[in-house]
Parts: C-alpha cells; structure tokens; sequence
C-alpha cells in the first residue's frame, strides 16, 4: 500500500504540470530546501536559515505572528459577515441584530470577529511593548520599527472605524465623541470631520465612508505594511537576538 | 546606450552662457517631472471636492418652535428632534443649544438642580448656558431666535448670538 502510495507520488512528480509548477526536485538537500524557499511566492520573504534562538518562545513571545493570525482570521469572518451586512441606515442596526439571533452560526461570527479585533489591538500593543523592552527598535531595525508603530495606528483606525458598523447607541455616541476629538485639531479640525463624516453629524454617509474605510482602504493598507513588516525582518537580519539568550536565560 | 555614446563624445570646455545652458535630459526631466506634479495637484484638489458632499440630507438648521405662548414663564423646555433648549424668562426668550461644547453629547435639563448637565463626562451649565464646571470648555452658545410674521418662535441653529440678546415678546 504505501509502496503503491509511493511511486504514484513518484509518477506525478514525473507529470509535465508537476514540473510546471514546482521547478524543482524533492528538497532533500540544503540546496533544493532553499530552492524550496525561494521559488514560492508566499514563502520567499521567509529567511532560508534560522537561529534556533529567535524561534524560543521567550524570544518574541510570537506576539506578532499572533497579530498576523488574528488579522487573518478578522479577515475570513469580516468578508463573511458582508454577506450579511448593508452598509445603510435603518438595515445596519437590523442585519446585525440578524446576524446575531436569525442567520445560522451568525452570532458565533460576530462574536469571532469583534474578540479576535480586541484581542488584536491587545496583540499589538504587547507586540509593541515588547520589542520596545527588547530594544528591538535599535539599528538597523529603526526603519521597521516604524512602519510597526504605523501598522499600530491602522491596527486602531481599523478598530475605530468597525465600532460604527453595528449603528447602535455605543457606536453612534463613540464616534460623535471622536469626530469631536478631531475637530479640536488646529486649523483644520472642522474640515476633516467633515470630510469623514461626509457631512455634519453622524448620519448615513457617515456609516458609509466608515464602512469603505473598514472594509477596503485601511485593510489594504494594513495588508501591504505587513508586508514590507515581515519583508523587513529578514532584512534586517531576523528577530533580534540578545547576547544574554544563548543560555535560554533572560 | 545613449550615455556611452554620450561619454565618448570630445569634451568641449564650456564657458560663460554655454556653462549655463542645461542639457536636454536635465530639461525633459524637469518638464516631466513638473507636469506630473500639477497633475497630481490637480488630482488631489478633485478628489478633495469629490469627498466634499454638495447636498446634505440632515435635519434643516431652521426651525419654528411654535407659539410663544406654550411656554412658560421661567420654564426650560428640551425640543427633543431640534436639540434645543427654549429657555423663557421674565426678561424674554431665547434658545441654548443642548449639543455639549465638550464632546458633542447631547445634555438634559435637570429641574431639580436647576442645572443642564452632561452625562458622558459631567460637564455642568445654568440654564443659559453659561458653565458651572466639567471638562466643557466653553458656554452653551445661543441661537438666534425671533418671531416669524404670524407670530411664532423661529431659531437659526447656523447663528450664534451674544447672550445678553433675548427675544422679547
């Protein structure tokens, strides 16, 4: 059975599709491992070695490769959730009552989405913390830290702009309040509510510029600066590694 | 190509005007360069207008608040869809806005203080508006009020007055 297993595995890597795709032999060599790595778009960021050290839990906690797991899974339940969702006044309040006690396992994705979005401002912010007490930030990571305290920020927008959605009181009085905070911005405060607003007060168009915001802007934005985040990593010369880890000691 | 060929050209010393002259690439480059500058310019003053709406749905910032006569003297009364508050005493009417000057919370008279307070972060106001405490940090303005020509009460929500004017009827 498993010799059958075996050569038909055998017999497919021999197919001119197979070869199409994988330009490669079996990667039982450092050499054909790398070349693994390398031609495969969703790994090649990846660094083809690793230090044992950097991959210790206490050397990052894998606080941001939880970020990153939570982002996808706020990703897969929030374009589930727009199967469901008008982007309108009166229907936003009501489809999310809808999803809540009238769509099948609609509350369980409801629910998924809004503890995964807490829990990923949680994950950020100890992300942030930690690689800040690590000195993480330091040359040549400067550049990446950056784009981290950035990715912080969409992170909140992402946060802010999804507390609107469900068009309740909680999300009606959050944003009146923080388009207020905006509008005590010197000089162009009152401009830039307006524009975010679409208006005066917090009515329809409002709910649709968050919505466009939530949904299409800042995750594009966040998913291209994750990129360069992890891109950068490896760069940089992967996780920083402090002298004081060789011993597993901290 | 060009710049080797460029490169192996005699080099003729420039002096006085010729020094000056910049060369073709230096001016493609910058003709290219400022055309797309204007129109990127261009495309942000046309997305900037795009996300400026021209025609709002909100409620009208004019109102008529009904006859006079419906309120009474040394009475606060809360028009609930208008936000206002239509405050008549002695002296004459006018209308202070229950929009906190904080946050924009909409604040609720309070008979028994006699006070109009906040409840999101505790700012406190007299019945004119004027601040008693809280993190507000300006008076509740007030609103232009007068009398239309069969004689009820018309406020302009866009038209801040001094407080000192009332409406006297």
């Amino acid at each position: 059975m498993a010799s059958t297993l075996h050569s038909a595995l055998q017999n497919l890597r021999e197919t001119k599709v197979w070869k199409s795709i994988f330009r490669r032999g079996p990667a039982n060599t450092n050499r054909t491992r790398s070349l693994a790595v390398f031609g495969n778009l969703f790994l090649h960021w990846l660094p083809v070695k690793v230090r044992e050290k950097s991959l210790r839990v206490r050397a990052s906690y894998y606080l941001g490769s939880i970020s990153f797991l939570l982002f996808i899974v706020l990703l897969v339940t929030g374009i589930l959730l727009m199967f469901y969702y008008h982007p309108a006044a009166p229907h936003a309040y009501r489809d999310m009552k809808d999803l809540q006690f009238v769509v099948s396992n609609g509350v369980f994705l409801r629910n998924l989405h809004r503890l995964a979005a807490h829990l990923m401002v949680f994950a950020v912010f100890w992300h942030m913390f930690h690689v800040f007490y690590r000195g993480g930030y330091k040359p040549p990571h400067e550049f990446n830290w950056v784009i981290g305290v950035v990715l912080l920020l969409v992170t909140l927008f992402l946060s802010y702009t999804g507390y609107l959605l469900p068009w309740d009181q909680l999300a009606f009085w959050a944003v009146t309040v923080g388009t207020n905070i905006i509008s005590a911005m010197p000089l162009i405060g009152n401009k830039v509510r307006f524009l975010l607003l679409g208006g005066n007060i917090v009515g329809e168009n409002a709910l649709l510029r968050f919505y466009v915001l939530h949904i299409v802007i800042l995750p594009l934005v966040a998913f291209l600066l994750i990129g360069i985040h992890f891109w950068r990593v490896q760069k940089d010369g992967g996780l920083t590694v402090k002298p004081k880890d060789d011993d597993g000691k901290e | 190509m060009s710049e080797t060929k460029h490169s192996s050209l005699p080099r003729v010393p420039l002096s006085g005007d010729a020094a000056n002259e910049i060369t073709r690439r230096d001016f493609l480059n910058e003709i290219t360069l400022g055309t797309l500058g204007i129109a990127g310019l261009g495309s942000v003053a046309v997305t900037y207008q795009f996300f400026s709406p021209n025609v709002l749905f909100e409620p009208p910032t004019t109102f008529r608040a009904g006859n006079p006569d419906l309120y009474p003297v040394h009475s606060v009364t809360f028009l609930q869809d208008q936000q206002v508050y239509i405050v008549r005493m002695p002296e004459g009417f006018y209308a202070v806005s229950a929009i906190c000057t904080h946050l924009g919370c909409v604040t609720q008279w309070k008979p028994d203080t006699d006070m109009i307070a906040c409840p999101c972060h505790g700012s406190k106001f007299k019945s004119d508006g004027a601040r008693i405490e809280g993190p507000a940090p300006r008076p509740l303005p007030h609103f232009a009020i007068s009398l239309t020509p069969d004689g009820e009460l018309l406020v302009d929500k866009l038209q801040n007055i001094n407080t000192s004017q009332v409406l006297k009827v």
